[in-house]
């Protein structure tokens, strides 16, 4: 975990045709740190996330990574060093855990198959589901999915972790589950960015929240700022109906 | 004689369907499944690539595999038979002398490429795009995302319209013979047919139709059952009875969860 890095993003614009997503768009995330990205739907929160590993190309602006510009890097090698876990888990049906788990670190970190079978393993037990390694997905609960799908990305040893809405999909009993995975790992030094609507985890994981709407920040700061003592009217308004 | 018995024998009559019978065994039937099965194969291959071309971003890609499925599609398959197997001959000579079978294999596995590369194409674009997208998202390239996370997910959900696909091959390959084919090379209706011509009576042609329904009927009943499994999920088995790789063809959510 000690390989994490610094994340900057830097006046990110993005526009599907005319729809501008996001304008302009500044975050900065220290190493180790985990910043909290929160806002109403459609206001860029996941289209932000995914310019980071260049899922989505900005149209402006710069990501830097450790203060280097990614732009210009082969978008499959950045995706390496970025690991991402998605509202809706997506692992791949047609496999075993193990081999959702395996099929990058033999396929692109090419690891023999020992190995990858070996690194898998110590990671789904980090998650709690070692006893599920030969299931399917369908076979698992979605919590048990989504911490797979977790333990996928760690798998491949990110220097930063990408949240969207990981626990959006997920029945309520099964949030607690991998909310505190999630807040393990940013205790662990993790450089994360979190797109969430659970305030609760927020408050007490992030080191920094930053509040979007209309794809831009409004507002950014430590938790307690944001939460206590908001100085957006948007913000005290979007706080007053999720609270 | 009257005419109800007349019309039995020109269909039933064993004495001719004994004497067509080891050549429909020894030579047709080989001839039928080896033009049927090799096209498929080539046509698989081709419409893979047409299924990829044909969902590419890149218009000169996509451009000529809509044109050539419309075309292989939209033609009467004895013309395109006879075109291919004709027109080619020449060519055909050169390459492998005067045998117009490798050339009927040709046709067919042009023909099947247009509709099975429909068929890979709308089971490549029934996958979900995040899948594509968590795949990108782990470093893979697009190539190998399709390989190996898109396309075989892709490929169990159209395996029934592929057997089907694989049942009209079987019946199409009837139509190589007027490409004029070697004792040798006659599939299963040039041999009835031949045996019709030499006696004047029909039951070898109708022995050479049992054949056929005895390839294609428990086809269809093959796919029926593909089908079937697609849509109820395998029977339930214990996770951990899972093999690592083998082919499980449930649907991605099919048992919950992925909601």
């Amino acid at each position: 975990m000690n390989t994490s890095v610094s994340l900057s993003l830097r006046d990110v614009h993005l526009a599907f045709g005319r729809n501008q997503v996001l304008r302009g768009v500044d975050l900065d995330v220290a190493r180790g740190a985990t910043a909290c990205v929160i806002g109403p739907s459609g206001s860029g929160k996941s289209t932000l996330l995914r310019t980071v590993n260049r899922l989505l190309e900005p149209d402006r602006g710069d990501v830097l990574l450790d203060g280097r510009s990614v732009l210009r890097d082969d978008p499959d090698a950045l995706r390496q060093r970025v690991g991402m876990v998605f509202q809706q888990f997506n692992l791949f049906p047609h496999m075993s855990v193990l081999r959702n788990i395996t099929l990058a670190l033999r396929r692109i970190r090419k690891l023999g198959e020992d190995e990858a079978v070996a690194v898998a393993r110590t990671h789904l037990d980090r998650v709690g589901l070692a006893a599920k390694a030969d299931a399917r997905p369908a076979h698992l609960s979605g919590g048990q999915q989504q911490r797979v799908a977790i333990a996928r990305a760690l798998a491949m040893q990110p220097q930063v972790m990408l949240f969207d809405e990981a626990t959006s999909a997920l029945d309520p009993e099964l949030v607690k589950g991998v909310l505190a995975l999630m807040a393990d790992l940013s205790a662990q030094g993790m450089t994360m960015v979190v797109v969430t609507h659970e305030m609760g985890f927020a408050r007490e994981v992030a080191d920094t929240v930053a509040f979007m709407d209309a794809g831009v920040v409004l507002e950014a700061g430590e938790p307690a700022a944001v939460f206590e003592a908001a100085q957006h009217p948007r913000l005290r308004r979007f706080l007053s109906q999720v609270l | 004689m009257d005419p109800l018995r007349t019309l039995w024998e020109t269909f039933f009559d064993w004495e001719s369907m004994r004497e067509a019978l080891p050549e429909m065994i020894t030579v047709g039937l080989p001839n039928t499944l080896i033009l049927a099965v090799t096209a498929a194969l080539f046509g698989s291959a081709l419409g893979i690539l047409l299924a990829v071309a044909g969902i590419s971003r890149t218009r000169w890609l996509r451009w000529p595999a809509r044109v050539y499925t419309d075309v292989f599609r939209g033609l009467p398959a004895a013309a395109t038979i006879l075109l291919i197997g004709v027109g080619l001959a020449p060519l055909g000579m050169q390459v492998w002398g005067p045998n117009p079978y490798p050339l009927g294999i040709l046709a067919l596995s042009l023909i099947a490429a247009a509709y099975i590369g429909e068929i890979f194409r709308s089971g490549i674009q029934s996958v979900e795009a995040t899948q594509l997208e968590a795949a990108r998202a782990l470093g893979f390239s697009w190539g190998e995302a399709m390989r190996v996370v898109i396309i075989p997910q892709g490929i169990r959900r159209i395996l029934p319209a592929w057997v089907n696909q694989l049942i009209a091959l079987i019946k199409d390959s009837s139509l190589v013979y007027f490409l004029g084919l070697l004792a040798s090379q006659r599939e299963l209706f040039r041999i009835g047919q031949d045996y019709a011509a030499n006696t004047g009576n029909q039951s070898a042609l109708l022995l050479a139709g049992l054949f056929y329904l005895a390839l294609t009927v428990p086809l269809t009943h093959v796919v029926n059952w593909i089908d079937r499994r697609l849509r109820h999920g395998r029977p339930a088995t214990g996770p951990a009875g899972d093999e690592p790789d083998d082919l499980d063809l449930a649907l991605p959510g099919a048992a919950g969860g992925n909601r």
